[in-house]
């Protein structure tokens, strides 16, 4: 890979792009190590970490979302140190399937997670994972679905004007070698052995709860200052922002932050109009300074549907990195809709970070629906109208 | 810095007009390259610049700056930049008590009435030499961005007033300038955020407003450009001269042209 072979170097402007940029907090590692001259070294464990690649456009370390057609939409991956943030459908159906996903690709890469939900025990969550698709078997499916497309497909493709022959297709089926991104089969759960074998830290809040806490009350709700200080401690403990000096972590902490905001969590935003209205963007600034100086990555799962005082949601908004709106047809009138039929919602892709650069990646192809269809999760350009739907 | 840009507002490095607010808003889409601008104007400029970053990393600025053609790192080791960290800092902040006041202090509190600490800092680091010598040019303040301030529970009442202390140290009294970002919540009811926003557009000569196209995405012009000049303390029966362009944002530079006449159309 390129990043690599610049990195060797460590002379000229593309050189030493690449060895700040693979995450911010790199040149941090850099200056508070024992070793100086580790920047090399340091640099090459990191490209060597599991289930982690370099962004093409700009050396940024990325891990994938557990989606691999979410990953090229965002650019390639999540970058390391920054939010994901899922604002959910209206039944929660589709995003705690997101979020699933992607523990399960933390698993898979042998990440460390961390879990944190205030309405499930995340031992049951991680109960309920995904299964990982082997690629024998989904090699199978696959080309039995194609076969079923292929002669549909060749009627069809005289009649569509040829503009929309050359729009991008979603990445739709396994790439044989590729250790980045996994395909899971959502009616199989993962097996025992890999959620035992894998290491997790699970913060449910009822039981959090009780405990005193040992910071002064500032405008943050109980729960999300005992769920930070959670965090900060596990970053710290082992090792992810690399100023703890007994321990050496060569590994990405994957948290994952279910139904942020709901009432559950002891927040009002979601009950009242004028409700404590700097908690949770207080919350999002401090856990998004946690991850800038750390080796994490982080997806969150907002009821944002739910907020009363819109001006909110524009300031979460403005204060995470990466947004994804999905909206599901259940329930909707869209549901009974003909030009609907072979989908189950949408995806929006609302903002997607420029980090370490002007510009960033983005897909041509703004409509964008979903469907869950017998085991996998895909996401397909939309072109309902007047043309029958091409897969594209 | 950009060519164009500098071009366009009539400006160069070696002319940087003294004494002015400029204000820079974006609306419905990302304005942060006119941050990317200002301070690599400055620092090529030979201005001393106080940067509060609140909203990316140190190192985020020094990359772009890179391309830019200025380094941060060297900037701040000879003592031309004083970089506030926002992020790192406010994990310091937030965990740890500190013994002396600091600068983000608010973060602390459940009721911060001003922003005075952050006042403190700005004036300190914008201190002039002691030795006489006039090693840099004018002083400069860029924060970026306002708007965070409002979402960690100050008010805009606060934001405004820390503004206008800043505005009288490092604007009158040091002949300085201050740019500052703040983002237009557009249809979003964010009250705090239009009061920031309209009491900052009466205070400033400079206001640069980037604006997202009204027809929605397009691969070939990123958005507009509107650029309006002001002269706030002398009611003037002239109109404020007000310029719009478009623009495309490339790897390391931007390019702007005139409505319509995007060298894609053409």
């Amino acid at each position: 890979m390129a990043a690599v072979a610049t990195c060797g170097t460590g002379a000229g402007s593309t050189g030493s792009v690449v060895a700040a940029g693979s995450k911010n907090h790199v040149t941090s590692f850099q200056r508070r190590g024992p070793r100086a001259s580790g920047s090399d070294s340091s640099y090459s464990r990191l490209v060597s970490i599991a289930g982690t690649r370099p962004s093409v456009r700009n050396g940024q370390l990325l891990v994938s979302t557990g989606l691999p057609a979410l990953d090229q939409l965002l650019g390639g991956g999540l970058a390391v140190g920054t939010v994901l943030l899922i604002e959910e459908d209206k039944y929660n159906i589709y995003s705690s399937l997101l979020f699933k996903y992607f523990l399960a690709e933390g698993i898979i890469n042998g990440h460390t997670l961390l879990v944190a939900s205030a309405k499930e025990d995340p031992a049951d969550i991680l109960q309920e994972l995904p299964a990982p698709l082997l690629d024998d078997n989904f090699k199978k499916d696959f080309d039995e679905e194609a076969c079923n497309h292929k002669t549909a497909e060749s009627n069809i493709k005289m009649k569509i004007a040829w503009r929309y022959q050359l729009l991008p297709k979603m990445e739709a089926g396994p790439v044989s070698s590729s250790r980045f991104g996994h395909y899971y089969d959502a009616s199989k759960k993962m097996p025992q052995e890999l959620i035992e074998a894998s290491k997790w830290h699970g913060f449910f809040f009822p039981e959090k709860s009780s405990s005193t806490l040992n910071i002064e009350p500032c405008s943050l709700t109980h729960g999300y200052i005992k769920l930070l200080q959670f965090i900060q401690n596990i970053i710290y403990e082992e090792g992810f922002d690399g100023s703890n000096p007994q321990k050496k972590q060569k590994n990405i902490l994957r948290i994952g932050i279910q139904n942020l905001g709901s009432p559950l969590w002891g927040d009002d935003i979601c009950c009242t109009e004028n409700g404590n209205s700097h908690s949770l963007t207080k919350f999002l600034y401090v856990l998004r300074g946690l991850l800038r100086t750390s080796l994490s990555a982080c997806m969150i799962t907002m009821p944002t549907h739910l907020i009363q005082n819109k001006a909110i949601i524009s300031r979460v908004t403005n204060l995470s990195d990466t947004v994804v709106g999905l909206e599901s047809f259940i329930g909707s009138e869209r549901e009974t809709n003909p030009l609907y039929k072979d989908y189950h919602g949408l995806i929006h892709i609302r903002q997607i970070p420029r980090l370490n650069n002007l510009i960033y990646d983005v897909s041509d192809v703004k409509d964008l629906a979903f469907k869950l269809k017998r085991k996998l999760f895909t996401i397909e350009g939309w072109r309902g109208r007047s043309f029958p739907n091409l897969k594209i | 810095m950009f060519p164009e840009l500098n071009n366009l507002l009539n400006t160069t490095p070696d002319r940087a007009e003294q004494g002015k607010l400029t204000l820079l808003c974006d609306a419905n889409t990302d304005g942060s390259f006119l941050v990317h601008h200002f301070l690599s104007f400055y620092l090529k400029a030979n201005c001393k610049v106080c940067f509060v970053a609140l909203i990316q990393s140190f190192s985020h600025y020094n990359i772009v700056g890179q391309k830019l053609g200025v380094s941060l790192t060297v900037a701040r080791e000879c003592g031309q930049l004083v970089f506030l960290e926002g992020l790192k800092s406010s994990v310091d902040v937030f965990f740890r008590a500190q013994a002396e006041p600091h600068p983000l202090q608010f973060l602390r509190e459940a009721n911060a009435e001003n922003l005075q600490p952050l006042y403190e800092f700005v004036r300190e680091a914008l201190k002039p030499v002691d030795d006489g010598e006039a090693a840099w040019r004018c002083p400069v303040l860029l924060v970026d961005d306002l708007s965070v301030l409002l979402s960690l529970g100050m008010g805009a009442v606060a934001v405004l007033d820390f503004i206008h202390y800043c505005r009288a140290t490092v604007c009158w009294e040091r002949k300085g300038n201050i740019v500052a970002l703040v983002h237009d919540s557009g249809d979003t009811e964010d009250e705090e955020n239009n009061i920031l926003l309209n009491g900052l557009s009466h205070q400033s000569h400079l206001i640069l407003r980037a604006e997202g196209l009204a027809t929605g995405f397009c691969r070939d012009v990123h958005g507009q450009l509107r650029i309006l000049w002001r002269t706030p303390s002398q009611p003037t029966t002239q109109r404020d001269q007000s310029l719009t362009y478009q623009y495309k944002i490339q790897d390391k530079s931007v390019s702007f042209f005139a409505k319509g006449m995007s060298p894609a159309v053409l």
